[in-house]
């Protein structure tokens, strides 16, 4: 939906001059415009994006050390009792001042630095959401749009498939992948959940693909003898790439809080790999004693879903043709 | 549309066919049976070993356990777990256990969120508004664990320990009151002026309650009186009667007012059948209410019969559910002190060995119910709330909304009778779907409360790579997700004559 500026009669006052200007955009530029005036989502954007630098910058990942000096695998002795350390009221209200201290996030029973535990644990889960929406994203794309746009034979196998994986809980899969990768779980059970929850993008993407194979652009692309793997990946799928985008994103957030409810009853990450659910889960009887070590993961988990979420709604409102009203 | 039902029924049966088959085979997978005897150390260990393989059939191949599976479900029979218990027997166990849990929170999440969202559309860019939408993000990104056991530090020890001297603290009721105004003066339309008195209105309605409840030890032993459920109820009267009919016709009202004053005097008369009843006698207590109601909307409705009906009728049930927990709040004392004054409980379905009249019993189910369903409510509370509200606001923008508008129909009318019949039509089809879901859905939190329900079914299966209890769980909810989704599509055909079946 480009709008072109009319062109101006010499002499009188250009639109411009008016402030009645329309400036020409691109489906993205507008896209962009719309996601970026959205402000929920920008926040969300802002955190999300401090939350994965903190998990990856401080305690380093893949053997590249980062800033922050303690591990998540050696064990001290405790400091006073393994409280946090982390004080955020200033000395002028009362408080301690503005500090980490030595272990901000507290230690856990065998003095292990929680803050470090934690960055691991939300590295971990932040993986598999990732890797969970990409398998997914994908699987279901294709599967979606060679049923939405092939029809007949291929779209009825297709489809009882995707009925039957809809039907199949995760939680069984999860069980016997969690069981059977053992230590390197984490990537693992992140693929093969992606493997299990493509169906409902699955149904989106043929939904999306059964009325736009019907449109004429579409029409006039057979009818000039182009191959069908080019229809699809050229003038179809860019036209549902808002439908995929909004649930892909959504689906991470979705990822989060499936991998950490799966850890939480010991069917996801196993120890002594972590995850922020396996966190809680290990540490759900300490929360009369030490709550500190309940408190954080889950924290990180409320935040990590919450900013994906409020991106997700921005997405979708961005990507809405019907929403020509832009925010102020 | 028989030709419809019989063939996605039988899509559907090939469907769960070969599901069953993918999740014996991925069960059987998981791991080892055996593991725990091999770490036997008592004598007969070479005994056991044999009697559990012979009863799981673990020397047949995994298809051929399967074939074996199939045929005795042929024969209606769920075969035995690992050490022998009747699978039949468990699952029944199971399912009354999980059904009581979900119809309480699915019933409470769709009344409550429905009526939000709703609020919230007609109510669309106010502070309400926003304030529920940003809620319902929070819900929606909440880890149902965390919240379970967290529910369980705060709302059940200590709510318990609080309730040995229920003082609620000054600045604890200067909290609640400053939330009551907030939400009075979000829902208040208009310039700032009105919207700061409901504020002040509300902030005072709000501290003078909980101030009374602290000064009276009101949940020492709490209960209404009667005072309290008429007044509770004549005021459910007039909101009844503005929803069912509007107040420019008296009948309605005066219906609907004789049926919440009949109501109050009829829970004196009843007094001694009230003391300790059984679930028969108030059903029919119930069935009386509704004949009695629809006499005096029939009486009284004068132009709006109909409406009256609806209105009394209403109110009616209503009152009697006041009545309802009036008494079990009066037994409330007792049942704490039989409890050891920890009348909120965090582990199962019942007290074992806890035995008291009616209302105590009903009270125990409540106190062990309570948490359960707060933590299952949030998510789909969240759920319904949005659904609603964006399938009122489109709903709002219709052609023939405007049309009722433009005729000069009251806002009441065009809401009630012309926007939310048909914002509805949406939300029918997400019941169905979301009832089927969460019979087996309830997997965390059944686990976190200790309730030996469905998903424990499941669980218990799959960590000791037990197939048959799996089985049976999957039979289960795989059977429900099918039937209620065939349902959602039949219903949503018969609510919107646009879709057709094929």
């Amino acid at each position: 939906m480009t709008i072109n500026t009319q062109a101006t009669e010499p002499g009188t006052p250009s639109d411009a001059q008016q402030g009645l200007a329309v400036v020409a955009r691109t489906q993205g530029q507008m896209v962009r415009r719309r996601f970026f005036r959205h402000r929920a989502a920008l926040a969300g954007m802002v955190t999300f994006g401090l939350v994965i630098i903190l998990a990856f910058s401080s305690i380093g990942f893949a053997g590249i050390p980062g800033w922050w000096d303690k591990s998540y695998l050696d064990t001290g002795s405790l400091v006073n009792q393994g409280r946090p350390t982390l004080s955020v009221v200033p000395e002028f209200l009362g408080g301690d001042g503005v500090r980490l201290g030595e272990h901000p996030f507290g230690q856990d029973d065998i003095g292990i630095d929680y803050f470090a535990l934690t960055m691991r644990g939300a590295q971990q889960s932040l993986i598999i959401a990732f890797l969970v929406a990409i398998v997914g994203t994908v699987v279901g794309t294709l599967v979606g749009s060679a049923a939405g746009y092939f029809r007949g034979k291929v779209e009825a196998v297709l489809m009882r498939f995707t009925d039957v994986m809809i039907t199949i809980p995760v939680l069984i899969i999860a069980a016997v992948v969690g069981r059977m990768m053992g230590d390197s779980g984490a990537a693992a059970l992140g693929v093969f959940i992606g493997l299990v929850i493509w169906p409902t993008l699955g149904r989106l993407v043929r939904g999306e693909f059964l009325s736009l194979r019907e449109k004429e652009f579409v029409e006039a692309a057979r009818a000039i003898g182009t191959p069908a793997k080019r229809i699809i990946f050229r003038h179809i799928l860019p036209n549902t790439i808002g439908v995929i985008i909004v649930a892909a994103t959504l689906s991470v957030a979705n990822a989060v809080l499936l991998e950490s409810a799966l850890s939480f009853l010991g069917l996801g990450v196993q120890p002594p790999d972590t995850s922020l659910g396996q966190l809680i889960s290990e540490y759900r009887s300490a929360m009369v004693t030490r709550p500190w070590l309940f408190w954080w993961p889950g924290l990180f988990i409320i935040l990590i879903a919450l900013s994906i979420n409020f991106i997700g709604d921005g997405l979708r409102d961005a990507f809405d043709p019907r929403q020509t009203r832009v925010r102020a | 549309m028989i030709v419809f039902i019989a063939r996605r029924l039988v899509i559907s049966f090939f469907v769960l066919l070969a599901a069953t088959f993918i999740i014996f085979v991925l069960t059987a997978l998981s791991g080892d049976p055996l593991e725990d005897l091999r770490q036997d150390a008592s004598p007969n260990k070479a005994q056991k070993i044999a009697d559990r393989v012979e009863r799981m059939q673990l020397d047949d191949p995994i298809p051929v356990r399967y074939l074996s599976w199939l045929g005795d479900i042929v024969r209606g029979d769920l075969g035995v777990n690992r050490d022998g218990h009747s699978v039949a027997i468990m699952l029944g166990e199971a399912l009354s256990a999980t059904l009581q849990l979900v119809i309480a929170a699915t019933v409470m999440a769709i009344i409550i969120g429905v009526i939000i969202g709703i609020v919230s559309a007609l109510r669309q860019y106010s502070g309400f508004d926003y304030t529920v939408t940003f809620a319902a993000f929070i819900c929606f990104s909440l880890p149902i664990f965390w919240v379970a056991v967290m529910l369980k530090q705060y709302m059940a020890i200590e709510f318990n320990n609080w309730l040995k001297d229920p003082v609620i603290p000054a600045p604890v009721i200067g909290a609640l009151a400053l939330l009551s105004g907030l939400v009075f003066g979000a829902l208040t339309v208009g310039d700032r002026r009105r919207r700061l008195v409901s504020f002040a209105v509300g902030l005072a309605v709000g501290g003078g309650l909980f101030t009374l409840l602290s000064v009276t030890r009101w949940f020492a032993d709490p209960g209404f009186g009667l005072p309290l459920v008429l007044a509770v109820s004549l005021t459910a009267a007039v909101g009844f009667t503005v929803l069912a009919a509007g107040l420019r016709q008296r009948g309605p009202l005066y219906a609907a007012l004789a049926a919440a004053v009949l109501g109050a005097a009829a829970s004196e008369v009843f007094g001694p059948l009230l003391a300790d009843p059984t679930w028969l006698e108030i059903a029919g207590l119930a069935l009386l209410t509704v004949a009695v109601c629809a006499g005096l909307g029939y009486a009284l409705g004068g132009l709006q019969r109909r409406q009256a009906i609806t209105a009394a009728v209403l109110t009616g049930l209503f009152t009697g559910g006041v009545i309802f927990v009036d008494r079990m709040l009066q037994a409330f004392n007792s049942y704490s002190a039989a409890v050891r004054g920890r009348p909120i409980s965090t582990i199962g379905a019942r007290t074992p060995n806890f035995q008291g009249d009616f209302w105590q019993m009903n009270l125990d189910s409540a106190g062990h119910l309570l948490l359960p369903t707060m933590a299952l409510i949030l998510v789909s509370l969240a759920t319904y709330t949005r659904y609603s509200r964006a399938s009122m606001l489109e709903v709002m923008n219709q052609d023939y909304v405007r049309t009722a508008r433009a005729k000069g129909l009251p806002e009441r009318t065009v809401v009630v009778k012309h926007a939310f019949r048909n914002g509805l039509i949406p939300i029918t089809t997400l019941m169905a779907v979301d009832f089927a879901g969460v019979i087996g859905g309830a997997v965390v939190t059944e686990n976190v409360f200790g309730w030996q329900g469905m998903g424990n079914l499941f669980i218990d299966g799959l960590n000791t790579v037990d197939p048959m209890p799996v089985m049976a769980f999957f039979i289960v909810t795989g059977t429900a997700i099918v039937v209620f989704n065939m349902i959602a599509d039949i219903l949503y055909a018969y609510l919107d004559p646009r879709i057709r079946l094929s």
